[in-house]
């Protein structure tokens, strides 16, 4: 128990157990001084951070600008939008721009899969993936792994079901691995053209019935129906979506079992899952959104040591 | 040179007496007074110091741990990765008289980053600081302790270890040739 074994964080993929449980337990001391009067502490006053956003962002981009804040970190904000982007300039000749003003770690999203991995062969900067097209967005499967360790004490052997768009979510994704590699049991659900094929391969079971799927489950991650990425119509209206595959509080009553309710953000009210289970004691989706700042500021921590 | 014992464990707990019984001396009934033991090793002795102090002197003191690896200066250029610790600090400090506890004085830096840490729970009254090993000439900022349990004077090249009867077995202190070399 001493080091991360990568010097990036581009996917879950690439982490090992230990280096999950690393990650872990710094954010759990991340956590109390999130809860002290004084929030803050000057780990990284001497580190400069882009935020590197070429997809919109709320919550990631604002969280990982907190867990910067309360490290100390200077940082700057960088979008697509309303830069030499537009002009047609590439992203090494961007990324290579800002580092020469002597930037030490890139936080990126993009919405091409593999372009957090591609930069990491071109530069010496740590770089930290907010999410790349639909491959992985791993500080989100950390904190939602982290919120469940959180909730029922470990992750090992519980049954985490992951419902909904399951073709489109880089959540997805870096869940699977993340919880695999923790020893959990994982399931996808939902209509089957928005379960890739061959995703048994990741060692997951597959189930088309939502009910089914939380009867099973000691977790749900509910996804959200990903409309801005869905190219063609994958099923007829998101009212029948809502009717087949959206949790809402009568299925939970009926099954009558506690279940402990994730969602990654932003929701869809009354398509994927409905207000009064989103608002519910069991769903722990603003839990997860404060340990993001904690589990985001021990990663910002723990990779600006390995320069 | 073979690793040497310089403190055995009768000398060991006499130490920790003497060591409370300078606490009661200074702050009598401990009603303004706090103890805060420095992580990772400090809060060995801290734990100590906290249980005999509460028996000898009936009262509940209170006591916290504390966390120095934020506040370090260090973080990035420590072969080690540092990993933090947990800080416990249930009370404010402010107008408090703070006793920091450490196992041992070295440079003097991690008692910096302890005193950082702590400014962040309030503004104490005062803090002091008690050690049970000071490594003399060794230091590298301008810290010194107002209580200690052993001087020594050693090599910089050289280890100081203290073994604890709960985790070792005896409570005992070593003097290592060099900072790889285990007894």
């Amino acid at each position: 128990m001493n080091a991360l074994s990568v010097n990036h964080l581009l996917g879950i993929k690439y982490l090992t157990p230990e280096d999950i449980e690393i990650i872990f337990e710094s954010a759990d001391e991340f956590k109390e001084v999130l809860n002290r009067p004084i929030k803050k502490v000057p780990s990284l006053r001497d580190t400069t951070i882009v935020n590197l956003f070429y997809e919109n962002s709320t919550r990631t981009r604002i969280s990982f600008e907190l867990a910067e804040k309360r490290l100390s970190a200077d940082i700057i904000h960088f979008s697509a939008s309303g830069s030499s982007v537009k002009k047609g300039e590439t992203l090494l000749d961007t990324v290579n721009n800002i580092l020469a003003m002597k930037v030490d770690m890139v936080v990126m999203r993009h919405p091409s899969a593999g372009a957090p991995v591609f930069l990491s062969k071109h530069i010496d900067a740590s770089i930290i993936n907010a999410g790349d097209g639909t491959h992985e967005h791993p500080t989100q499967a950390l904190l939602d792994a982290f919120s469940i360790r959180e909730k029922l004490g470990t992750v090992k052997g519980k049954k985490v079901a992951i419902i909904g768009d399951i073709r489109h979510s880089r959540v997805a994704l870096s869940n699977i691995f993340c919880l695999k590699k923790l020893g959990a049991e994982v399931m996808v659900a939902g209509p089957p053209t928005l379960i890739p094929m061959f995703i048994e391969s990741l060692g997951v079971q597959v189930e088309y019935n939502v009910r089914k799927a939380l009867e099973w489950c000691d977790v749900a991650n509910v996804l959200r129906i990903q409309l801005e990425r869905q190219e063609i119509q994958y099923f007829p209206s998101l009212r029948e979506y809502a009717m087949y595959f959206g949790i809402n509080k009568k299925l939970l009553d009926d099954i009558g079992k506690e279940i402990l309710i994730m969602h990654p953000g932003p929701i869809n009210r009354g398509v994927e899952i409905t207000s009064d289970v989103a608002d519910s004691k069991y769903s722990i989706i603003l839990d997860q959104v404060e340990n993001g700042v904690a589990i985001r500021m021990a990663v910002l921590y723990l990779l600006s040591g390995r320069r | 040179m073979q690793p040497r014992i310089i403190l055995d464990s009768k000398r060991f707990l006499l130490t920790l007496d003497r060591l409370c019984f300078q606490l009661i001396e200074n702050h009598k009934d401990f009603n303004k007074t706090v103890l805060i033991g420095v992580q990772p090793r400090g809060i060995h002795l801290s734990d100590r110091l906290h249980a005999r102090l509460q028996e000898v002197t009936q009262k509940s003191i209170l006591y916290g741990i504390i966390d120095p690896t934020f506040y370090r200066d260090d973080y990035r250029t420590s072969e080690k990765q540092l990993i933090p610790k947990a800080t416990t600090i249930k009370f404010s400090t402010a107008n408090k008289t703070v006793v920091l506890i450490d196992d041992v004085l070295f440079s003097g830096r991690t008692i910096r980053s302890a005193m950082d840490a702590l400014l962040d729970f309030g503004r104490p009254a005062k803090v002091e600081l008690l050690v049970l090993v000071d490594r003399r000439f060794t230091r590298q900022l301008p810290i010194q302790p107002d209580y200690v349990g052993k001087i020594i004077d050693s090599l910089t090249s050289e280890r100081v270890k203290v073994d604890w009867k709960h985790i070792d077995g005896t409570d005992r202190i070593w003097i290592l040739p060099d900072k790889t070399s285990h007894p």
